[in-house]
């Protein structure tokens, strides 16, 4: 089966700074797969590069088979490809209900209140803050409503950007255990994180990213196995 | 009375000020950079809706419109022509570009309208017609009396404030209610995250544009009935006070816009009526200084924390 997002040998350059050299992945229908590395690997580069932010100079990024090459990022979430992105970046000026609804701006109007409902059913700690202005919320409530946000635009293809950062280990483990329920209902996760334990012990594969490009790649049980990875990303 | 005169006055005038920085305020929301042209199009607007009825004869609401219309895509095509290829250059380029399309409209209207003075038509009249046993004459009021006569009101002035009351209340419904006006927030506060929802930057702020631009062809309408010399250079100081009022109120805030241009007509009418004419305008911008001393961010304005 064609892969539903197909990174083929990119490179993206932050003026004269390479910052990927040829990274190339695949993220097939119904898998979550993740992406580890230390800080300044390129992970966020990687994204920001899928979602349209950032343009790669060389090879391409095709998501269900069509090359997004030059298309503009707010055209490609409208294909189905939503990003989580570092930090939450909520609309802190906006009520949690508004944030939403801001999500399901590629939807149409009447669909809308449905998805809301599904969305507080998932995070009901969203539902009793709906109107709640949300640079109110804690950081984990936030990174709820980021995922629940990214979720109102019916995404094929979810892309989190180091969901668990910043969050207490309590916290971490319950946005793990939302990623996977996510997962179980057929969403397709694309995982970025510096967790690697955490982030192997929930993917099907995963990539290890150093300065820019892959230099493993394997089942995460694999990974989580492999006398390297655990000196690098495991401490031991 | 005179007092109440006065308020009236201060009202009428901060709402045209008000309608102005609503303008400034939302592309500075939204584009983060400040507009300095937009007093000119106040001017392009009051001479098409002057030429609209004087010249071509229309009804003044017609003229009205077809200002706003142009108007708006005057914004639109200066936003297109001069400030979106410096999208992402420096702020200052931005700004000096923004001076630069303020005097390019101005000497254009120079050349196209020469620098004699227009006067600007009252409309906001009422014609009592003639009584029919010859007792009246027939009178045009351009105005209410009240109390006797001590206490006047002239049409424009109720206009002024009713236009600017109605110009606030769809916009705060535009930007809490409707999908567009809360895409509009959204990029206020954080354009990457508002194209990763599917928001369409460059066309929103397309849009603030028009609506500024339509917003500043009205106060150019308003402005110009109340002070009926239209010259050239007529949007530009007005311009300068809308800015103030919007930096005063707090300038990204659409509610502060409203309290800033207020409270600036209203003190620069009282200062004209019981300290000076002359230092009317050095007694605003001493206000304003107190004010940003005070509060940097502005009397509504948000203060903007740096993450560390």
């Amino acid at each position: 089966m064609e892969p539903i997002l197909k990174v083929d040998d990119i490179n993206v350059y932050y003026g004269s700074i390479h910052a990927i050299k040829g990274i190339s992945f695949e993220v097939n229908q119904g898998e979550i797969v993740t992406l580890i590395g230390a800080n300044g690997a390129g992970k966020s580069t990687t994204l920001n590069t899928i979602s349209g932010l950032l343009h790669s100079k060389t090879g391409s990024v095709s998501f269900m088979g069509e090359n997004l090459g030059k298309i503009s990022p707010h055209k490609i979430v409208a294909k189905g490809l939503a990003m989580v992105p570092e930090g939450r970046r909520v609309f802190l000026q906006m009520t949690v209900q508004e944030n939403l609804e801001m999500g399901a701006y590629t939807q149409p109007g009447s669909g809308v209140d449905a998805d809301l409902e599904k969305v507080y059913q998932q995070f009901p700690r969203l539902k009793e803050r709906y109107r709640q202005i949300a640079g109110t919320l804690s950081g984990g409530e936030q990174q709820m409503l980021a995922m629940g946000r990214a979720l109102m635009s019916h995404p094929k293809l979810l892309m989190l950007d180091e969901p668990s950062m910043g969050l207490a280990p309590i916290l971490v483990e319950q946005i793990f255990e939302i990623i996977q329920k996510l997962h179980q209902s057929g969403t397709t996760i694309l995982l970025v994180e510096q967790n690697a334990q955490a982030a192997l012990s929930v993917a099907n594969r995963g990539y290890v990213l150093e300065t820019g490009k892959v230099v493993t790649t394997g089942t995460g049980t694999e990974l989580l196995a492999s006398p390297a990875i655990k000196k690098a990303y495991l401490g031991g | 009375m005179t007092f109440l005169n006065f308020l009236i006055s201060g009202i009428s005038l901060g709402s045209i000020y008000a309608i102005i920085a609503l303008g400034y305020t939302m592309v500075y929301g939204i584009a983060k950079m400040l507009n300095f042209a937009h007093g000119d199009v106040i001017m392009v607007g009051a001479y098409i809706c002057f030429f609209a009825i004087s010249r071509f004869s229309l009804p003044p609401l017609v003229g009205i419109l077809l200002a706003m219309l142009l108007c708006t895509v005057l914004g639109i095509v200066v936003e297109r022509l001069a400030y979106k290829p410096l999208r992402s250059a420096p702020s200052l380029a931005v700004l000096i570009t923004a001076i630069g399309v303020s005097y390019f409209l101005q000497n254009a209207a120079l050349l196209l309208w020469s620098s004699s003075p227009k006067v600007f038509p009252n409309f906001f009249t009422v014609t009592q017609s003639p009584a029919p046993d010859g007792t009246a004459e027939q009178t045009v009021r351009t105005g209410i009396e009240l109390f006797g006569g001590q206490l006047k009101i002239s049409f424009v002035t109720i206009v002024t404030i009713a236009t600017c009351i109605i110009i606030m209340l769809a916009l705060t419904w535009f930007t809490g209610r409707t999908k567009m006006g809360k895409a509009m927030r959204a990029c206020s506060e954080d354009k990457g995250a508002a194209q990763l929802m599917g928001i369409n930057v460059d066309a929103t702020i397309s849009m603030t544009f028009a609506i500024g631009s339509g917003l500043a062809a009205i106060a150019g309408v308003l402005l110009c009935s109340a002070y009926p010399t239209l010259v050239p250079t007529t949007g530009s100081m007005p311009g300068i006070k809308a800015f103030t009022a919007a930096v005063f109120g707090g300038i990204g805030s659409i509610p502060g816009a409203l309290l800033g241009g207020l409270l600036l007509g209203l003190i620069e009418i009282l200062a004209k009526a019981y300290i000076s004419t002359q230092l009317s305008d050095a007694v605003v911008f001493a206000v304003l200084i107190v004010v940003l001393l005070v509060k940097p961010a502005g009397l509504l304005g948000k203060q903007v924390r740096e993450k560390v």
